[in-house]
């Protein structure tokens, strides 16, 4: 892929060191939240209730790792390394993704609901990024939203047709929001770079006006589910700063053991 | 001297891994630039976490090396503007439903026609198939399983109407 640094209508704010340091650390805040959530999604492929959503549930991991590996590109060409190394080769305190993209699946409603918190939560931001002065980035970010409504399009059915189900499926989707609801707001954490890209103008809204906006795009479709949004719960965060569940550095384990058996190995 | 018909002659011959369409029939090739034996190409990706990419820059890569004259080939993707459904080429669309793959004029909402017997009465089943780019719908009036290219959307279908 292009360097998009070095692009013509490259933001002339990625030229201050500081600035570019917290570009890169969004970069890699979406790059790891897509990587493990698609990971995660890719547990499900030959176990999906059915052949259809087996087939969705497999694409959309396969696409989330592919928008990551977009990413992890544009870091790479920044520091010389390559994408491999940045999806395998860092151990877990590296890692800026929300704790809960790492979430273990547990039940398919807890991946429905995690999924339809996340896509959503996603959108939000990708549409953040695609508004803003980040030139090639905000093309990108524009890009990519095309390619994740159909996401948002099988989580909304699937999110649906479970809470509108039976008394064992509504609750198993109620008890998911019980746990993953406080994570996903943990998606939105501030951090210093996220204020950073605020202050210079490169982001129009900082995370608390993001997850402002997401919460005003969710809760509403919940109410008409009749689902429960666990209140006054306040946010998990920490995954921005490399703070996680043990279970990440199991899915690492798994996910990199074959990259670790050589490095430097060309595929 | 490379000229930019010896180029695209070669870039034709491209077939794309995942369907039987030249990449310039799927309207992948952006630009093709020409700097003596220096060829620049730049790709649009249908889907960015579509796993052929790596496979179709190689290919276009080693082809266009065998153009004669070309010393230095340089293919990159880019995203400034993405890739719809408008760039695939007539031959394309044609090739594309000889193979039995259904394609829409502009999005994957308009009604969808069978490769097979014509009708518009097809239900989507699942709008995710085969591949990121084929969506997998089904023929009520020739009772056939029909695949649909489908471009990253803008206005979306609903499911089983």
């Amino acid at each position: 892929m292009t360097n998009l640094w070095a692009a013509p209508d490259a933001p002339a704010v990625v030229s201050d060191a500081a600035s570019r340091a917290a570009v890169r650390a969004l970069l890699l805040a979406l790059a790891d939240d897509e990587l493990i959530v698609g990971h995660r999604h890719s547990e499900w492929t030959g176990f999906a209730p059915d052949i259809e959503s087996d087939v969705a549930m497999s694409s959309i991991a396969q696409e989330e790792i592919g928008h990551a590996r977009v990413f992890y590109d544009q870091i790479a060409a920044l520091e010389g390394t390559s994408a491999d190394r940045l999806a395998f080769g860092r151990g877990p305190e590296a890692f800026r993704n929300a704790v809960l993209t790492e979430r273990p699946n547990g039940d398919w409603a807890f991946s429905i609901v995690r999924a339809w918190l996340y896509d959503h939560a996603d959108a939000v931001r990708l549409r953040t990024v695609a508004a803003s002065p980040l030139g090639p980035f905000a093309s990108l970010a524009k890009t990519l939203l095309r390619e994740e409504k159909y996401h948002v399009v099988f989580a909304d059915a699937w999110l649906e047709r479970l809470a509108r189900g039976g008394d064992d499926a509504s609750g198993r989707v109620q008890r998911a929001l019980d746990t993953a609801w406080p994570e996903a707001l943990g998606v939105f954490e501030t951090t210093p770079d996220t204020e950073h890209l605020v202050r210079v103008g490169a982001l129009a809204a900082g995370m608390d006006a993001q997850r402002s906006r997401w919460e005003s795009d969710v809760r509403p479709r919940l109410d008409a589910l009749a689902l429960t949004v666990p209140a006054g719960a306040a946010a998990v965060v920490g995954g921005r700063q490399g703070r996680h569940l043990p279970d990440l550095g199991m899915l690492l384990m798994e996910m990199t053991s074959v990259w670790r058996s050589d490095p430097e190995a060309r595929w | 001297m490379v000229t930019h018909d010896a180029v695209w002659q070669a870039l034709g011959e491209i077939e794309d891994p995942e369907l039987p369409i030249a990449i310039t029939d799927l309207g992948l090739v952006r630009s093709v630039e020409i700097d003596e034996g220096m060829v620049r190409v730049r790709l649009v990706p249908t889907f960015v976490g579509c796993p052929a990419l790596d496979l179709i820059r190689e290919r276009v890569h080693r082809r266009l090396l065998g153009v004669p004259t070309v010393h230095a080939v340089d293919v990159q993707y880019t995203f400034d503007e993405p890739w719809s459904i408008d760039r695939m080429t007539e031959t394309g669309r044609a090739r594309l439903t000889a193979h039995g793959v259904s394609v829409p004029r502009v999005h994957l909402a308009e009604p969808a026609t069978c490769p097979f017997c014509g009708s518009t009465d097809l239900v989507l089943e699942n709008p995710f198939g085969p591949t990121l780019c084929r969506a997998v719908y089904y023929c009520r009036a020739c009772r056939n399983p029909v695949e649909r290219f489908k471009p990253p959307a803008d206005v979306l279908p609903v499911p089983g109407r």
